[in-house]
Order: structure tokens, then C-alpha cells, then sequence
């Protein structure tokens, strides 16, 4: 029997469109199947979304799920449940896992722990070079074959230019990107943080911005050179935002991500912390790569994303373990636990006015997808339309609430705003009409 | 027989400056960045009475008997180390040291462990030198003990910048207005760090000069207070102009290998402290190092050893300062502790 669920009285935000209206939905077996003024169907289960947004599940580029091998930090279950808190209903997995996801085995061995254990759809990101080693390129064809749908050696930039090259220009053949984490590691060498006065102050070791804008421009040469696809992970300078830009207008095929951090926090945090005071914190929980930098930076970061320079909003979800950050600053893992904080902290730049909630909802929908091309794989994700998976997210932009690490779904707790205030919550996500981000169903 | 208390067994010097103690509430000594003038003077005066005990024919005081201070030491130190140790015997505390290579440490045991460790065996004071940059911040954090710096990685000595503040004092008898220049590796220097807190509080003209290699990014910016206000200035015969006091600070040989400067030969040339130089600087300038030195490197062996040095007296003086920070410290906790007890009944 044909299930039916419709979605009554939400402002219903379909980004592909453009569009937010007060309109109803219509979901069957799974599938949108109408979006409509009015629409009764008898026998239909109703999902009240009264006062609320009924907007495409997010869909995230950028995360570590850290299985296989890496379970203590986080697993295809725990990540994918913190995807669904977050209101993402489509994870591409990044491949630095232990063993590197190279070959198409570790691909399909994800890919079948996903469709047994995943809470939302689980899309692999192969390895660029064979075990992520930057010296001999990974076996893409087949790891395109098993499904991947990019390739990055993320954690680690392609150091070596003519790798890169090659790289670039072999996955184009297969009608992908490259993805490459943007750092010059022979400026960046050892650096734990943003290379500034609170590097100065702390007297902890700074990663110049150059270092990233130095890489940017060169991956930016290399596509304009190949023809090819390279999308930046992660921007977090002004200098590499100014070179998407100029990239994009000569239309080179360069897209770029931001991570939620990057677009509202500063390296002050690693000092002081999120609540504030003058007392020197050194937060291992703010220690991530690229650094958090400068107001600045930030400033760019926004203004990129407001203008469409930077394609999308992806979180670069980095749980750890706790001995990992409960540690001397030097010796923390890089990464912040991010997933279940996105929206939250993204609306910040809404109620600041700095961006609207259409676009900050088309940057976590539609703009990943378009930037990868994600719906070769998995057609209609990040939209209401017609014919779509019912992959939604009800969203409440004026709830409060308070970030708890403990109680994240993640095995991460690493999160440098424990404890902060945040104003705009995910109410609840559905991945093919079934709500994902607890256990029980909104409405009977 | 009466019950001892500590106002009993502590000498009638150390009252004076318990009785105006500039509303003191430090546990721990992590840096002086937010230290005030009053603060500072406070240390200053109590660095004064310690100087007093150490000239007595038996220079030993019960101040901190029943006090357990541990050492913890990450990095290797000859002077920091045994100055804590002395200063902590002349006070009566039972000292015991530790150290990094030689215990579970080295076994990968976690610095948060080991704080709690320590703390469950009795530590009251936990003095720690680390070479990782706020490795103390996280001691303080982890424990109840007080925690005092001995100097954390490329960030903090507040102790060494105490020392070399009573040692400018002593000689120049108030470091207001007075030009110093510190001059060597500043990006690498948490000694320099500490010493331009110090003395920009005080109200000392300071001026860093290094090559620009090793200047720390953003320094001497005004930016509202979170750097300290120095003027940077990368030629040393202009830096050391008029100066009253001219501070070098050793260079590693790790950073002549790591490419910032060309090499020993050239950074003798341009940055060392030498006879020439401080004729350039006010008559009598004091010239200081916190050790140890490269004599003919960073400084020539005429002016280590020359009359207008004051470096031995820096590490005799170490002593006294590190004496009062102890004091001071502790004297705190003790009221704290009591204050907390009333509280309870």
C-alpha cells in the first residue's frame, strides 16, 4: 500500500526554485510527489509544520565518518545519526580512513555498512592518490565505478603539482572533481594555528594565510590549464576567496566550500574560548585545520558566500576522541565535531543580516549538489521537487538553544561553542519521508 | 604547648607586605600579561624581604614548612630549576623534583594525569617548565594546586621577566621612562614575551629588535592591549641608541639550521651585543642575558663579563623573586583554604 504523508502549513522553501511559500506537500512511497496550495488527501498521515520552514535536507561535501579504522573517533552509525540532527540528509564520506578509501573495496565495504547502519545517504569521496601518500594516483576508474562521487586526499593538500596535474586531468576523464584540502605545507609546516597577534600572544607556531592563497592559485592555474574540475575544500582566507573569484570570472572550473566555523568564528577562540574573559584558554577544541582566522578572513568568507564565490557550505565533521584534545595545545588533533552545530551557527549570519535564509538554505541544498554535480548520483537531492526523495528538513530559524557536546549523537565532542547560545534549530529530518533524527515518528 | 600557627613561625619582615597586599588573589603565576603596576610592586617589595633572609648567616625561614612543592620539568633547566628548588628549601617546603624523562611521563602518561597524580600525593605548588606553549595553562585548569610557569614553550617565563624587572630596579631604581632593549630571536623568546608585559606595565620604553625572520607576526601594532606596546626596530645600532638597559636573548642553533637567519657568522655582525654597541647606549646601560649565553655569538665575551653586566646578578636575584612569588602564592592559598573551612561550619 502506497504510503502518503503531507506536509501542512510550513513556508515552504524550495531553493531550486527560488521560491518560499506557504505551500503544502505531498510525499508517496518516499517520493514528493506534489507541491501545492491545498492539498487534502484522504488517508494521508499529516505532518504539522505550523510556524516552521519544510526546506530539502541539507547535503554535506565535506565529512570524516572515520570508519573503517577509525571507529573510537566516530562510525558510519554515530556520524550519520549527527548528520541527521544537523538536518543533513546526504554525507559525502572524505576517504583519509585507516585504510585510505583508494580501492573500490573499501569503497564498497562503506557503502554496504551505509545502507545497513547509515541514518542518511552516505556518498564516498575516493582517495586521490594511493594511500593518500601524494605520489601515485589512486586507481579512479575504479573507484568511480564503486561510486565515488569526487576525489580528495583531504587532511593533506596534493603537494606535488604535476600529481595534481595528472590528477586534474584523469578525473576529468571520468567526469569528476578533484577536491584538494589548500595548504602549502612547506609555508604551513608545523603550524597549529592562524598565523597572527594571538599566535604572537600565545607563542604557538602560525600558518601564514599565504599558505592557503598560495595553493588556491596554483590549483586554480592548474584547472584553467586541464580544462579541468577542482573544487576547493574548506576556504577559509581572503587572498584564496579573491582568487575563486577572479578564477570563476575567467571561467576556469573552480567551486569552493566553507565550513560553518570559518564563516563565523575567529582565531580569538583558541585564546579565550567562546564565553569570553581575558584568560588565556589555549581551547584545544578550537585547534582545526585550516585554522580559524582572522575577523577579517571571516569577513571575506561571508561576503564570498553572499555573492556566490564560494558554492556552498559543507562542515569538514572532524570528531575525535577525547584524549585527543584533552591535551596540550601542540599535540591536539586538528578538527571540530560540526555536524549537529551547522544551522545553528550558520543562522547567526541571518539574524546578523549579513546573508538571507534563501541563501544560506540554497548553499546547504542545492549549491553542494550543483558544485558536484551530486545529482548524477542521486537525482533530486537538495530540492522539493516533483519526483525528489522526500529528504527534508523542518526548520524553526527563531528557536534558542545551547550546544551540549555530551548529548551530540556524534562520538566527537569537540566542539570549541559547548556551551554557546545559538538561535535557529533543525526540528526535524526526514530521509525519504522517515524521520532520521530520533528514533520515534513526528506524527502519527 | 601551644598550637603553631604560620603567623607564629614566619620571621617579622614577611608582615609588612601582608598587610598591604594590593588586593593579591593569584593561585597560580602563568604569565604577567595581566599583571597590574600594584601586582608587580607587591612581588618587588617581597623580592626585597627574601633578599634580607638570604644575607642572614643561616638563610632558612619555616614560612612554607608543611608545604609540598613539585617540580615538573618537560624541558632541561640548570638555573630555573635549582633557583625553585633553593628557593623552596630556604622556605622550609619539602621539594621534590621530577622530571619528565625519568618518570611515567616518559611513558605516555598525560600531562592531565600527571597533574592529578601529583595532586593526590600532596602537591600544593606545582612549579612547570614545558616546552609545549600553554602546557601550564592546563595544568592550573586541571588541578586544585597553585601552578607556577617556569617557562612554557615559545610563550611565557614570568619568573625570568620578575628577576631581570627587580635586577633593573635595583640598578636603576625605577624602570619608568627608562629605555630598554631586548634584542635576539623574539618569535622564538618567551622570555622577551614576558619582560615586554612586565615592563611596559611598569611604564618602561621597550624596544624589540630582531631580524625580520624573527619578529612575531603583528607585533608592536597597537591592538588594544593584546600585544604589549613595544616599538620594533630591526637595526640594533639604532635600536640600541640612548638605551639604559640592553637585554640579549640567546640564539639556538636550531634557528641558524631552520633558514631564518644565514647563519652564526652574519648574525654576530648584525644582532650581538658587543663593546661598540652599548657605547651607543646611555653611559653605564646595564647590559643583561637571561642565560644561557653564546658568548661571541649573541653577546661578546667583554661585555658578558664587563662591569656594566648584570648578569650574574640576574641569577642570584632569581632566587629571591622566585622566594616571593612562592610566598606569595601560597600565602594566598592558605587564606583561601581557611576562608572555605569558615564557610563550611
Amino acid at each position: 500500500m502506497t504510503e502518503r504523508i503531507v506536509i501542512l502549513g510550513g513556508g515552504i522553501f524550495g531553493p531550486a526554485t527560488g521560491k518560499s511559500e506557504l505551500l503544502g506537500v505531498l510525499l508517496e512511497d518516499g517520493r514528493i510527489s506534489a507541491v501545492a496550495k491545498d492539498i487534502v488527501v484522504d488517508g494521508a498521515r499529516e505532518i504539522d509544520a505550523k510556524g516552521l520552514i519544510v526546506a530539502p535536507g541539507f547535503v554535506d561535501l565535506h565529512t570524516h565518518l572515520r570508519e573503517p579504522g577509525l571507529e573510537y573517533k566516530e562510525d558510519i552509525a554515530s556520524g550519520t545519526r549527527a548528520a541527521a540532527r544537523g538536518g543533513f540528509t546526504t554525507v559525502c564520506a572524505m576517504p583519509n580512513t585507516e585504510p585510505a578509501m583508494d580501492n573500490a573495496s573499501i569503497v564498497e565495504h562503506v557503502r554496504r555498512e551505509a545502507d545497513a547502519r547509515a541514518a542518511v545517504r552516505v556518498l564516498p569521496i575516493g582517495a586521490v592518490s594511493k594511500g593518500r601518500k601524494g605520489t601515485d594516483l589512486a586507481e579512479m576508474g575504479d573507484l568511480a565505478a564503486a561510486g565515488c562521487v569526487a576525489f580528495s586526499d583531504d587532511g593533506a593538500p596534493v603537494y606535488d603539482a604535476t600529481l595534481m596535474r595528472r590528477a586534474l586531468e584523469y578525473a576529468n576523464g571520468l567526469g569528476l572533481a578533484i577536491i584538494d584540502h589548500c595548504e602549502d605545507p612547506s609555508l604551513a609546516h608545523d603550524a597549529v594555528m592562524h598565523e597572527g597577534w594571538v599566535s604572537t600572544r600565545l607563542g604557538l607556531r602560525g600558518a601564514p594565510s599565504a599558505a592557503e592563497g598560495a595553493a588556491v592559485a596554483r590549483d586554480i592555474a592548474l584547472a584553467e590549464a586541464t580544462g579541468a574540475h577542482v573544487h576547493i575544500a574548506h576556504v577559509s582566507t581572503r587572498g584564496a576567496i579573491e582568487a575563486i573569484r577572479a578564477g570563476k570570472a575567467r571561467g576556469v572550473r573552480v567551486t569552493a566550500e566553507v565550513t560553518p566555523h570559518h564563516l563565523t568564528l575567529t582565531d580569538e577562540l583558541v585564546a579565550f574560548g567562546a564565553h569570553g574573559g581575558w584568560d588565556l584558554m589555549y581551547d584545544t577544541n578550537a585547534k582545526v585545520n585550516p585554522p580559524l582566522r582572522s575577523a577579517d578572513d571571516v569577513e571575506a568568507c561571508v561576503a564570498g558566500l553572499a555573492d556566490g564565490t564560494i558554492d556552498c557550505i559543507a562542515t569538514d565533521h572532524a570528531p575525535h576522541a577525547v584524549i585527543e584534545k584533552l591535551c596540550e595545545f601542540d599535540d591536539a588533533a586538528f578538527g571540530i565535531s560540526g555536524l549537529e552545530t551547522a544551522f545553528g551557527l550558520c543562522m547567526r549570519l541571518v539574524h546578523e543580516q549579513k546573508i538571507s535564509l534563501e541563501t544560506l538554505i540554497e548553499r546547504l541544498t542545492i549549491g553542494p549538489v550543483r558544485a558536484l554535480g551530486l545529482d548524477r548520483f542521486a537525482p533530486g537531492i537538495g530540492t522539493l521537487d516533483v519526483g525528489a526523495p522526500a529528504d527534508f528538513v523542518l526548520l524553526d530559524p527563531d528557536a534558542e538553544w545551547v550546544v551540549d557536546a555530551a548529548s551530540f549523537a556524534s562520538k566527537g565532542k569537540n566542539t570549541p561553542i559547548d556551551g554557546v547560545a545559538l538561535k535557529g534549530a533543525v526540528v526535524a529530518t526526514y530521509v525519504g519521508g522517515v524521520r532520521v533524527d530520533r528514533a520515534e515518528v513526528l506524527v502519527g | 604547648m601551644t598550637t603553631e600557627t604560620r603567623a607564629d613561625v614566619v620571621p617579622a619582615p614577611f608582615a609588612a607586605p601582608s598587610t598591604d597586599d594590593g588586593g593579591w588573589q593569584r593561585r597560580h603565576l602563568l604569565d604577567l600579561d595581566d599583571f597590574t603596576v600594584e601586582e608587580l610592586d607587591l612581588v618587588m617589595r617581597t623580592t626585597d624581604t627574601m633578599k634580607e633572609v638570604l644575607s642572614r648567616e643561616v638563610p632558612r625561614v619555616p614560612a612554607l614548612r608543611g608545604t609540598t612543592i613539585f617540580t615538573l620539568f618537560y624541558e632541561n633547566s640548570t638555573r630555573t630549576r635549582s633557583s625553585f628548588e633553593l628557593a623552596g628549601k630556604i622556605l622550609g617546603a619539602d621539594v621534590i623534583n621530577i622530571s619528565a624523562s625519568g618518570s611515567s611521563v616518559s611513558k605516555g602518561e598525560s600531562l592531565v594525569d600527571t597533574v592529578k597524580t601529583l595532586q593526590a600525593v600532596g602537591a600544593d605548588v606545582l612549579i612547570m617548565r614545558h616546552n609545549r606553549s600553554g602546557g601550564p595553562y592546563l595544568a592550573a585548569r586541571t588541578g586544585q594546586c597553585s601552578v607556577v610557569n617556569a617557562g612554557d614553550g615559545t610563550h611565557a617565563h614570568p619568573t625570568q621577566a620578575l628577576l631581570d624587572l627587580y635586577t633593573m630596579r635595583g640598578a636603576l631604581g625605577d624602570v619608568r621612562g627608562r629605555k630598554v632593549v631586548i634584542v635576539g630571536d623574539l618569535l622564538h623568546s618567551r622570555v622577551a614575551r614576558s619582560n615586554a608585559w612586565a615592563l611596559t606595565t611598569m611604564g618602561a620604553e621597550v624596544v624589540v629588535c630582531a631580524p625580520p625572520t624573527l619578529v612575531p607576526a603583528r607585533l608592536g601594532e597597537a591592538l588594544e592591549g593584546h600585544l604589549p606596546r613595544v616599538r620594533v626596530e630591526t637595526d640594533l645600532d639604532k635600536a640600541v641608541v640612548d638605551a639604559d638597559v640592553v637585554m640579549a636573548l640567546r640564539i639556538q642553533n636550531e634557528r641558524m639550521q631552520g633558514g631564518y637567519v644565514p647563519g652564526v657568522r652574519e648574525y654576530s655582525r648584525l644582532y650581538q651585543v658587543n663593546g661598540e654597541r652599548v657605547a651607543r647606549a646611555k653611559p653605564g646601560a646595564l647590559v643583561m642575558h637571561p642565560g644561557p649565553m653564546n658568548e661571541g655569538v649573541e653577546i661578546s665575551h667583554e661585555v658578558a663579563h664587563g662591569l656594566q653586566s648584570r648578569v650574574e646578578e640576574q641569577v642570584t636575584n632569581g632566587v629571591a623573586v622566585r622566594m616571593a612569588v612562592l610566598w606569595l602564592l601560597t600565602r594566598n592559598s592558605t587564606k583561601a583554604a581557611k576562608a572555605a573551612a569558615k564557610g563550611a561550619l
